[in-house]
């Protein structure tokens, strides 16, 4: 019972892009919409049949593009959620420290991650440093804000009811601090990744070293006038991003189940 | 292994001197071992400030406290506290929030667990050990409460207005597993209630506190057998003493 609602719920959830591929493909049979303006559905599936097989430049085929996109976001990712979770939980629990470190904090943040790339070259180089580097950027804020703020939302009971069972300074952090932020951590890491994914394309339009990159790839199609594997492309970054963001939701399900 | 506290006194400093508010004015008494001892007091009066200074999570301005003759200073084994909003970790389960304690003593996990679960058992939580809070009634979430303090064997338990946010019947079935079980163990409870009935119903002994700055007003002696009958003429006595004590002051 419980089942057959979630499955028929999920189909329908995808109805509407259905019905939104049929209603474009039409279009583009009809001649309504220029194929060189928006090519259809099916010129796209074509068109990312040729990534898969062909590649773009010839002889790059998609699934590099999507391991070295990956592995640059993997890198900066894993760097900035593991200095801005620790920190982020320190400045939660040490006024001083927030005192410290928030006007710098604030000052840093409104800089798009973009803006730091001429700056990330002339200290990195082009290459993965400098991409995992713009990655770090935009991941570490949200994550550091997250976290901060899960661990000043902890009800100060429960800190002063761990005291009370004899709890020590490192016994608050490790099994109240750390497990009350989760949701809050949770939260920032998602936000993070969608937006060291969205930042990481961005990125690779400036230039990429070995040749890969899905960011470059469009760029590449763009280069040579290939509209449909311009829009295979920007699909391909979408459903990861899409994956990526459901995969971290079922570990958020299940380290918060407590909720 | 009494405890006692000594001249307390309690002044919250505001931004000017003008402004300090003094809570608590010399509190003076002791409390037997193995008595059920309450205070009673007007909202506001300071019992909860009280019961952080005995317990070591606030610091009193003058006075001390003392148990079984030595001044207590921060956080004391001795002491186990129960909070009027259960206070569970919402992340543990029900035998993890009772087991906390002894984590935090290095008790080896098999020791934990079956020290836990002869308090599950014995508390009505059978079933329910590896829920969550948000699964447990108000009622189930004061038993774990309750045993995550007691599996600690406190010499002194300190209980903040633990049934108030309980509705009657909970907090009357909750009353008389508190007796039940104190009957059995007779440790030294030290119980804050806004609730005369309750005070009536459980105590050895109740405290009656007045207005900021609190000094003590009376101490009522209950000498009624148990179990006791709630409605019976001389509970009734004593609490129409106890409410025209505070009602008079309030
Ligand atoms: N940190 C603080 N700084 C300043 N004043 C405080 C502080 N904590 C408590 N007070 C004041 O001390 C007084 C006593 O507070 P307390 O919580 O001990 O009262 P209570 O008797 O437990 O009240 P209730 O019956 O409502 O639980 C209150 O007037 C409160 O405003
Ligand atoms: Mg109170």
């Amino acid at each position: 019972m419980k089942l057959e609602t979630r499955n028929s719920l999920t189909w329908r959830r995808f109805l509407p892009i259905f019905v939104l591929i049929l209603f474009w493909q039409c279009l583009s049979s009809l001649g309504i919409i220029p194929r060189f303006k928006l090519p259809s559905p099916v010129q796209v599936f074509l068109g990312l049949r040729d990534l898969v097989e062909l590649g773009m430049p010839p002889g790059h085929p998609l699934h590099y593009h999507i391991l070295h996109s990956l592995y640059r976001v993997f890198l900066g990712y894993v760097f900035a959620a593991m200095l801005a979770i620790p920190l982020g939980i320190a400045m939660g629990w040490s006024e001083k420290l927030r005192m410290l470190l928030g006007p710098i904090i604030e000052l840093l943040r409104p800089i798009p991650p973009l803006a730091w790339i001429p700056l990330s070259i002339l200290w990195f180089g082009i290459g993965i440093k400098s991409a995992a580097f713009i990655i770090f950027l935009g991941v570490f804020f949200p994550i550091l804000l997250n976290t901060t703020g899960g661990v000043l939302g902890i009800d100060p009971v429960l800190i002063e009811a761990a005291r009370t069972l004899n709890a020590s300074d490192r016994d608050i952090f490790f099994k109240v601090l750390i497990p009350g932020a989760v949701p809050s951590i949770m939260t920032g890491m998602r936000i993070g990744v969608g937006i060291g994914w969205m930042t990481l394309v961005a990125a690779e339009f400036t230039g990429v070293k070995q040749g890969y990159g899905l960011g470059y790839m469009i760029m590449t199609a763009r280069d040579i006038q290939r509209p449909d594997e311009i829009i295979a492309g920007m699909l391909v970054i979408g459903v990861i991003g899409l994956c990526i963001d459901g995969g971290l939701r079922l570990l958020e399900n299940h380290l918060v189940r407590w909720r | 292994m009494g405890l006692e506290l000594s001249q307390v006194t309690k002044i919250y400093s505001g931004r000017k001197p003008e402004e300090n508010v003094r809570v608590l004015d010399r509190i003076d008494f002791q409390i037997r071992k193995g008595e059920f001892f309450s205070i009673v007091g007007p909202s506001g009066c300071g019992k909860t400030t009280l019961l952080r200074i005995i317990a070591g999570l606030d610091q009193a301005s003058e006075g001390k406290v003392l148990l079984g003759g030595s001044e207590v200073t921060g956080i004391d084994e001795r002491m186990g506290m129960v909070f009027q909003e259960y206070a569970l970790f919402p992340w543990r389960t029900t035998i993890q929030n009772i087991e906390m304690g002894l984590e935090m003593m290095k008790i080896p996990k098999k020791e934990r667990r079956s020290a836990a679960m002869e308090y599950i058992r014995a508390f009505g939580l059978d079933g329910f050990e590896n829920r969550f809070p948000k699964a447990l009634s108000g009622g189930m979430k004061q038993r774990v409460s309750i045993a995550r303090t007691l599996i600690m064997n406190p010499e002194v338990v300190l209980m903040d207005e633990p049934f108030a946010s309980l509705d009657n019947q909970t907090r009357n079935d909750l009353q008389n597993f508190l007796i039940r079980v104190w009957d059995k163990r007779k440790d030294t409870v030290l119980f804050v209630t806004h609730n005369v009935d309750e005070a009536v119903y459980l105590s050895d002994r109740i405290m009656v506190l007045s207005e900021r700055p609190s000094e003590i007003l009376e101490i009522f002696d209950i000498n009624l057998p148990r179990p006791r009958d709630r409605t019976s003429r001389r509970s009734n006595k004593i609490r129409k003493k106890v409410l025209e004590l505070l009602s008079r002051k309030g």
